[in-house]
């Protein structure tokens, strides 16, 4: 259920990066609504990642201004940024699981982290986490023992444990086979309606897009090229938004 | 005109790198000290490290302090017995051994091995996503991967040190009784009565003070990895060399300060 009578959870204004000689951002204004999944996807390198980083703070911007849930984000030092990492997790595109430990001690991590230290309600909470990305079986594997759809479910269970209120889904299905792709899209899909999740995705496959997105960002050369909803995006006149979502180029051999 | 440029250039773009470094491992030092003041000391990892540290470099300092011992005294006797003094063959080697062998051959070795290791792990995970992945779980890099390290080191290094020491004097006695037939007690007694407690705390504190150098260096160069498995490489190589090297200037300036403090000589 999407929420526009708040404050939207993500606001983004005039959000400038520039990393090394390369503007990435050019003033990028984006606002993400509680409960809503919009998607951002362009070309690689446009920035999709780095603006993603911003929201969570692992970036900070050369000019802008960022809010999450009504905390300015930048402009907080790393130590500062804690409430807003209480409310946001982040799937990583390779899941970024710790490697020394198993799926369950993976997933557990931020609960401990957190100060947690009921051993039952953190067993029930990592259960019920891998339940929902269908890991139940797999909890006592090492990551490198792990599928690579395996490791981003793995990741998943690792992002909703605390019960964040957003996630941000980098790639959540790049590089996996299209059974697997689905399985993660109806995560998504299942955290939004059941749970009222928020999340920011970036992605390149058109197929997931069309299936999780209430809407689309679209970036090119640093700045927003398209903002809108699947059907809008569909009947865009824009030549190099239909080029990007039918992946189409024009090259000269 | 050029050459002229050129020779200010190079040396000042020296000086700068030489700054930023200097820079980086402060702010370092400030994360160090915060997390050492938040009282969260995650004593599971502490643990481990000791193991990796601690009980994982034994063969290394026992090897390196033993033979250092054992050829120390073999060269020394040769020169002692040309003077007829190669009964005082074990003060030479003990007083050596604590002040200066046995220190900084060991931070050597465990920077090698320890400090490559750090490194690379740390290396791994930056490039992984893996210290972003802490990050974004509210978790302090510095924190969780630094702190256990560097408490880790503190309580190991000088454990280590008295142990390389500690072989390199069993092996010279080796060697120079057995060896060389120098009588048991003359050996033993020239050696108890010029080695005081000062020479082996010197020894300690150097051991303390490398394993500083070696955790701030080799976490350093893991945590400002980049660019994939090559920046790994070039990360865990710069851990080696950065921290030997600072470690034997730290120890010229240090037996300086040290000796000021317990001058060599007043044993007797």
């Amino acid at each position: 259920m999407i929420d526009r009578t708040q404050e939207p959870f993500i606001r983004i204004r005039g959000l400038h990066k520039r990393l090394g000689w390369q503007e990435i951002l050019r003033g990028i204004d984006l606002d993400v609504w509680r409960g809503e999944t919009l998607c951002i996807i362009g070309p690689s390198g446009e920035g999709k990642t780095v603006t993603m980083k911003h929201v969570i703070g692992l970036m900070q911007p050369d000019a802008g201004i960022i809010r999450v849930d009504g905390i300015q984000v930048n402009g907080l030092r790393e130590r500062e940024l804690a409430p807003v990492r209480q409310r946001v997790s982040m799937l990583f595109q390779n899941a970024a699981l710790f490697d020394s430990l198993t799926v369950e001690r993976n997933v557990a991590f931020p609960l401990l982290e957190a100060g947690l230290r009921d051993k039952k309600e953190i067993k029930e909470r990592v259960r019920d986490a891998l339940e929902v990305v269908g890991l139940s079986k797999h909890g006592d594997k090492l990551p490198v023992n792990l599928s690579g759809g395996m490791r981003k479910r793995a990741g998943i269970a690792r992002a909703i444990v605390t019960r964040a209120q957003c996630i941000l889904y980098d790639e959540p299905t790049s590089s996996l086979d299209p059974v697997v792709s689905d399985v993660i899209d109806t995560v998504i899909l299942r955290l939004q309606e059941r749970h009222g999740i928020t999340s920011l995705v970036v992605t390149h496959d058109m197929k997931s897009l069309f299936k999780i997105a209430d809407r689309i960002a679209m970036l090119k050369d640093g700045l927003l090229r398209f903002l809108g909803t699947k059907e809008e995006l569909r009947a865009s006149e824009d030549p190099v938004v239909q080029d990007f979502i039918n992946g189409r180029a024009e090259v000269d051999f | 005109m050029h050459t002229v440029t050129e020779v200010i250039r190079i040396p000042g773009r020296a000086f700068l790198h030489f700054i930023s470094y200097m820079g980086q491992i402060a702010f370092l030092v400030r994360d160090l000290m915060i997390a050492f003041t938040n009282h969260v000391w995650r004593l599971n990892l502490v643990a481990q490290q000791i193991v990796s540290i601690g009980y994982g470099s034994q063969a290394v300092v026992i090897v390196t302090g033993a033979f250092t011992g054992a050829v120390f005294t073999f060269q020394t006797y040769a020169k002692f017995k040309d003077f007829g003094v190669e009964s005082s063959v074990g003060a030479i080697v003990s007083v050596a051994l604590c002040r200066e062998l046995g220190p900084v051959l060991a931070g050597l070795m465990v920077g090698g091995r320890v400090g490559a290791a750090m490194a690379a792990d740390i290396g791994t995970m930056k490039v992984t996503e893996q210290v972003d992945a802490l990050r974004v779980m509210g978790v302090h890099p510095v924190d969780y991967l630094v702190l256990p390290r560097f408490i880790a080191m503190m309580i190991s290094m000088p454990m280590l040190v008295a142990e390389s020491i500690s072989f390199g004097l069993l092996a010279s006695y080796l060697v120079a009784v057995y060896g060389y037939g120098i009588p048991a007690p003359w050996f033993l007694s020239h050696m108890v009565d010029h080695t005081n407690q000062w020479d082996i705390v010197i020894g300690m504190i150097k051991g303390f003070v490398f394993g500083i150098i070696i955790t701030l260096v080799a976490c350093h160069q893991g945590l400002r990895a980049e660019n994939g498995a090559v920046g790994v490489g070039i990360g865990t190589t710069r851990a080696v060399v950065i921290s030997s090297l600072v470690m034997l200037i730290a120890n010229f300036f240090l037996s300086i300060l040290l000796n000021y403090i317990w001058p060599l000589g007043n044993n007797v």
